[in-house]
Formats: C-alpha cells, sequence, structure tokens
C-alpha cells in the first residue's frame, strides 16, 4: 500500500478563481456578526498589499477593486468532491479525508502511469488544468501521508520502516488528539518522533489511549480503514465565474476547466458523453441552457471545446453569464483510444464524425441530413431525410420510370389554358402517362397519370394529373 | 533552353497562349461527357479549385451534368455534400443515376454566411469528395475564401448560381449552362490556361426529350380533345 496524500490549500479561493483567464484582485472572507474578515487572497490582491486575516473594510481601501466572495464550505466540498471524482482516473481507492486533502492508493497503479515521480507529475499538471495548486505526499499508511502532506515541505517515503525516523519531522500539532497537543507541548515535546520515545503505559495513563492508538494507525500496527469515494451516476459540476462575462473566449476557458474534470471523470467510470448540457446562470435572467448532442461518444477536450466554440459563436446571451455548470446527461461506454500504425478507416471515419458534429453545433442539428429512396411508388414517398451518420449500407435502386433529380417540397398547382397546363407558356408532352395508383393502405392514397413535359423556355419538368372529379394539374420535379 | 522544358514551362496552367487552352496535368475528375472533357483543362472537373456554373433557369440539366462525377466519387466512399440546393433532390432518382446514397450530406440553413462557413468546412475537412453549393448573394471576399478552401483541400467545389454572371470572379472555371433546342449548351467563361472555346453542346436527357405524348382527353365531353406533338 502506498497513500497519496493530495492536500489543496487554497481551495476556497480557487474554486471562485479558476473560472477567469486572468487573475484580479480576489478575497475570501467569513463575515461574523459584526465584520468580515479575509481568510485568503490571491497574488494579485496580496501585491497591493491585502494581507489575510485584515477586515474588508481595510482590505477595500487599500485595493479598490478587489473582489471578495464569502467563504461557501458547501461548495467546497462540492468542489473537492469533483476533484475525487477527477481522481478516481488514477486508482479506483480515492477517499476524502477532511476539507481540503484526498487520499489516493496509488500503490497498485504507480506502475501502470509510468512509476511514482511520473505520477506525481502527472497529477499536479492535471490539478493546475483544474485551476488548483496542489501539494502531494506518500507513506505507506494514509495517516502518515496526511501528516507529510501538511508539512511545509511534503515528504515522500515510501517504505513502511522508514517511516519511523520521518515521524521526527512532524509537529505534535498535527496530531487530532487535541487534549494531547497541548498537554505534549507543555512537556516540552513538539514532534511525534520525540513522542514515540516516551514509555508507552505512562503516556497512555496520563494523555488517554487516543494519542497511542492514533500513532499506531500512522505506523501501521493498526489498521485504519478510509470509506472510499464512489464517483456519481452522472457528472454535474458548475464553476462560479469570478466576475460576469459575456466573451466567448472567457467562457470558452471556463467550459475548458469544466471539460478537464468531465475527462477525469469519464476516463474512471470507462465513458464517453453523448450529450452534454451546459446551463448559464445570469443575475436576474433565467438561465441560458443549451445541449451539445455528439454522433458518437467522446471524451477528448479538444474536440468538445471546438463543438463549444462553434455554439458559443452563436449564442445570444441576455446578460453576462456569472456561472456555468456542465452536466453529461447520456454517456456511454468507450474504450481506450488505440493508436493505429497505419492511418486506416477508423481515423477517416472519426474525423468524418468530428465534422458532422462541428457543423450540428453551430447549424442546430435538423440542418443537416443524409437522404434514403425507399420501396414506394408514390414519389412524396419514396424518399426520406435520414441522420447523416447512419452508415445502413442499401443502395437500393427503385426507379420504375424516368425520375427527376428535383423534387418540390410540395406539388405545385398548374394553371389550365385551354385544357393545356401552363408553366411560362403552355407545356408541352413528351413522356408519359405513367399511372401511379398506391397508398390506399395509409390513408394517404394517390391516383395520378405523370407526364413529362417541357416548357417553352425547355426546362423538363414532371407533371401529373389527378385521377379525380376536378382532374387538376400539378409540377412535381424539374429534371435537372 | 532543352524544348522538353520549353514544353513543361509552356504547359503550366499559368501561361496564357492565345485560343489554344494548354494542356495541365491539373488533377480533374472526368465529368462522363466527353466533348465537355475535352473543353476543360485537365480533362474534367478541376479538383482543388472553384468552379462556378451559371444556371440560365432551373430544369436544364445542370445537376445531371454532375452525376457521372458524383456517382464515381460516392462509389469510392467519399461525401457529396450539397449545402442549399434550391428544391429535394430525390434519393430514387439519384440512386438511379449511380449515385451511393449513404453518402450524401445535405446541409441546409438560413443564411447565407452559415452556407458558406458550413462550405469551408467541408472543404477543409477532407472528407468531402465534393461540395455543391447553391448561393446567390455573395461577395467577393467569400468567393476568395471558398476558393482558397478548395485549393487546400483537392475536392471539386461547385458554386451553383443564376444566369446573372458577374464580369469577374475568382473561381478557376466558369461555366454558364443554357438550353438551346432540347440540348443542354456549356459556354466557358474562363478557364485556367486561357481561351475561350466554342459552346459544347450535350444532349442530356436522350430518349427523353424526344420522345412524344398525347394530351389526355379533358374532362367532360363538350370540350374537345386537343393533340399536341412534340418537336
Amino acid at each position: 500500500m502506498l497513500w497519496l496524500a493530495v492536500r489543496l490549500p487554497y481551495l476556497m479561493l480557487e474554486q471562485h478563481a479558476r473560472g477567469a483567464v486572468t487573475a484580479t484582485p480576489l478575497a475570501v472572507a467569513e463575515s461574523t456578526a459584526l465584520t468580515a474578515r479575509l481568510l485568503l487572497c490571491n497574488a494579485a490582491a496580496h501585491a497591493s498589499g491585502v494581507r489575510s486575516g485584515m477586515t474588508a473594510a481595510s482590505a477595500l481601501t487599500l485595493c479598490a477593486n478587489l473582489g471578495i466572495v464569502n467563504r461557501n464550505p458547501a461548495a467546497e466540498r462540492q468542489a473537492l468532491e469533483c476533484v475525487a471524482a477527477w481522481a478516481c482516473q488514477f486508482t479506483a481507492q480515492v477517499s476524502i479525508a477532511g476539507e481540503t486533502e484526498l487520499l489516493l492508493e496509488t500503490g497498485g497503479s504507480m506502475r501502470f502511469f509510468g512509476g511514482l515521480e511520473v505520477l506525481h507529475t502527472t497529477i499536479e499538471r492535471g490539478l493546475q488544468e483544474l485551476g488548483y495548486t496542489a501539494r502531494l505526499a506518500c507513506a505507506p499508511t494514509p495517516l502518515a501521508a496526511q501528516w507529510f502532506v501538511r508539512m511545509p515541505t511534503p515528504l515522500h517515503i515510501l517504505r513502511l520502516d522508514e517511516l519511523h525516523g520521518a515521524l521526527e519531522h512532524v509537529s505534535a500539532s498535527s496530531l487530532q488528539h487535541l487534549p494531547a497537543t497541548a498537554a505534549l507541548e507543555r512537556f516540552g515535546i513538539h514532534n511525534i518522533g520525540a513522542c514515540l520515545k516516551l514509555p508507552r503505559d505512562g503516556l497512555a495513563r496520563r494523555l488517554g489511549q487516543g494519542l497511542l492508538d492514533e500513532i499506531d494507525r500512522a505506523l501501521g500496527r493498526l489498521p485504519d480503514p478510509r470509506p472510499l469515494f464512489t464517483p456519481p451516476v452522472q457528472f454535474d459540476s458548475t464553476l462560479t465565474l469570478p466576475a460576469p462575462t459575456a466573451q466567448a473566449e472567457a467562457l470558452l476557458f471556463a467550459g475548458h476547466r469544466l471539460y478537464a474534470e468531465l475527462r477525469g471523470y469519464l476516463t474512471a467510470t470507462g465513458q464517453g458523453a453523448q450529450r452534454l448540457e451546459f446551463t448559464l446562470h445570469h443575475e436576474r435572467r433565467p438561465h441560458t441552457r443549451f445541449t451539445l448532442n455528439l454522433v458518437a461518444a467522446s471524451r477528448d477536450p479538444a474536440h468538445l471545446l471546438v463543438l463549444l466554440r462553434e455554439r458559443l459563436a452563436v449564442l445570444k446571451l441576455p446578460q453576462p453569464a456569472t456561472a456555468i455548470r456542465l452536466a453529461c446527461t447520456q454517456q456511454q461506454p468507450l474504450d481506450a483510444e488505440s493508436h493505429s500504425f497505419l492511418p486506416d478507416a477508423q481515423a477517416q471515419v472519426e474525423a468524418a464524425t468530428r465534422l458532422l458534429e462541428k457543423l450540428r453545433a453551430r447549424l442546430g442539428d435538423t440542418a443537416i441530413h443524409g437522404l434514403r429512396s425507399f420501396a414506394d411508388h408514390r414519389p412524396e414517398h419514396a424518399w426520406r431525410a435520414s441522420p447523416p451518420d447512419e452508415r445502413a449500407a442499401t443502395n437500393m435502386t427503385f426507379a420504375p420510370g424516368e425520375r427527376p433529380l428535383w423534387l418540390l417540397p410540395q406539388p405545385q398547382v398548374l394553371r389550365e389554358h385551354d385544357a393545356v397546363p401552363q408553366y411560362d407558356g403552355p407545356l408541352t408532352l413528351l413522356g408519359g402517362p405513367e399511372r401511379i395508383e398506391s397508398g390506399w393502405w395509409d390513408e394517404q392514397p394517390v391516383a395520378r397519370d405523370y407526364f413529362v413535359a417541357r416548357c417553352p423556355q425547355y426546362s423538363l419538368l414532371w407533371i401529373y394529373r389527378e385521377r379525380s372529379a376536378n382532374a387538376r394539374w400539378f409540377l412535381q420535379g424539374i429534371f435537372s | 533552353m532543352p524544348a522538353t522544358a520549353l514544353d513543361a514551362v509552356l504547359n503550366t496552367p499559368n501561361v496564357w497562349r492565345g485560343r489554344n487552352c494548354a494542356t495541365v496535368a491539373t488533377p480533374s475528375l472526368p465529368t462522363g461527357y466527353a466533348e465537355l472533357d475535352l473543353l476543360l483543362p485537365g480533362g474534367g472537373w478541376p479538383a482543388g479549385a472553384l468552379t462556378e456554373i451559371y444556371v440560365e433557369r432551373p430544369g436544364i440539366g445542370e445537376l445531371q451534368l454532375l452525376m457521372p462525377a458524383a456517382a464515381r466519387l460516392t462509389r469510392d466512399a467519399l461525401w457529396l455534400a450539397m449545402i442549399g440546393p434550391p428544391y429535394v433532390p430525390y434519393a430514387p432518382a439519384l440512386a438511379a443515376c449511380g449515385v451511393h446514397l449513404q453518402y450524401l450530406l445535405m446541409l441546409r440553413s438560413q443564411s447565407p454566411d452559415e452556407q458558406a462557413w458550413a462550405c469551408e468546412q467541408l472543404l477543409l475537412s477532407g472528407n468531402c469528395g465534393a461540395v455543391l453549393i447553391w448561393l446567390e448573394h455573395l461577395q467577393e471576399r467569400t468567393l476568395r475564401r471558398l476558393q482558397h478552401a478548395a485549393e487546400r483541400s483537392g475536392s471539386i467545389a461547385i458554386l451553383y448560381r443564376s444566369r446573372r454572371a458577374q464580369p469577374f470572379s475568382a473561381a478557376a472555371l466558369r461555366l454558364h449552362v443554357g438550353r438551346n433546342d432540347g440540348r443542354t449548351v456549356i459556354s466557358i467563361l474562363k478557364r485556367r490556361g486561357g481561351g475561350a472555346p466554342p459552346p459544347v453542346q450535350l444532349d442530356l436527357y436522350g430518349s427523353l426529350t424526344r420522345r412524344s405524348a398525347t394530351m389526355p382527353l379533358s374532362r367532360g365531353p363538350a370540350e374537345t380533345p386537343r393533340l399536341q406533338a412534340a418537336h
């Protein structure tokens, strides 16, 4: 077992700041009954003299454009859960420990990701992409890993027998057993290593068995089971923007952050997104919602970002957005991508699918379709629009007579003059009649005599006469 | 300079040689009509260039002109995209021409800008064998963009317009399609390599135009039946 502890020390600040491209002065405050005190501020605010612990009023006099957000523990917990779901791609055993810490059992998956160093870099970079600063530490027991990650320079201990020595560097204030911490300070014991040298029975009698149990858990002498985190059934993440924005680029950046989370979640669950629902929150208007439907399930952020870009390009916002929410409401099992040695047909099909999705994201789902022919004698029923990605390889030729390349959406009534149909002048009949009498079974019966006709300007037309009481002439097609 | 080198220079499409069209190795797809192929610089529809077709009026064989090429492209599993056609392309007739319907892609959009954008995307994707687009009001800049996209893609790009021909255009090939007594007349307005050959007449509908039919009897005995013979 090798536990990796991930600590997000600035979670309360970064969950607000990560939606913005450029860092603007921002601070998190906790309001008490009388005044609001800053808990944490970012580098831009720090540069103008703002420090944590200040009151909001004095911070604002130092930095007029400082954005102050109230601390929201529920939102922090949600953000941490999203990071936990993202982290499930590295190991099946993820546990949320405390307000800002995650524990990942990486002993089993270390080799798969290319060794400890590479894994740590991957996780650090990944968290950076999500917009979080992370500290990592590892130890053979979860509690020791948590202790190490809280140190100013986190330790990486791989073997159980090295653990004992390493505890000398851990301050006694890391202990959860709080009454013991104060007592140890009074004894003049500042680190856990020194505490280990004390006689166990005396320590237990004076400070309680709880302290010894905690140290034993950290040393692996007692079991330390952790509740494992299960990724949610559906991905749903909200990103609040530090300042309302209506710019497509700023929204895209936030989308990029959300996609990074989504990719981790989908990789962890072995799924691909099929339907993505975006909700943009506004201050005083109803939310703007839009959906991206994918032809083929995907979890490639670059591709999904292209689709989002096209959709945002045609989107009209009633007001700047304050938050962006992404929910993946339909997903499908998706195998890991395999790389092919030769540029094969698969890659071409994928490229085609991506193109279709891009076009649909911009023009709308109904703007693109394919064509199919059907074995029906009625001309208007002999074709149908089909989804463009349908790869039914039936190329049925069902053409009993001459058929025009253009069909009018609706047959057009032709004027008659001296019993001769007119279309820019009298029509001359060239071919026909071809009688089509069909469709009595589905309430749309036709009984028509079809002719090929030529108008005085030499266009070739496909016309028919109804076989009914009023026997009108109709234009239905054009031989193009 | 050796004679072969001179030939090579003269045969590039950029060299204007009076009334003779240089025979150039522009990658092209045969149109399927031998008389027309003779007039086109590469012996067919130029790939990687924009072709403008001015149609005098619909229904004179302007789409039939593309059908042999379309059949060939879709047979090779390349897409054929139609953007904003004026009517519904009729699937059974296309299938009868040999077009594989599963490689057809229809696009419809209200705004010409979106249509031009889609055309550009389709061309640049490299999946399309040919893109057919119907656009009336088109800025010169858009036309150049389409020509540029076609050049980069190597696909056939056909732009259909009504007969109001503009004097100049960025398109590499410009054709005018008219009709004369049952035959389709194609005149070349512009081609690479220069020259203005006489128009070519094609018989696109063959037997269809030479047949005759009798006007059916009108309803009611009072009216006299009227016969109309075809030319």
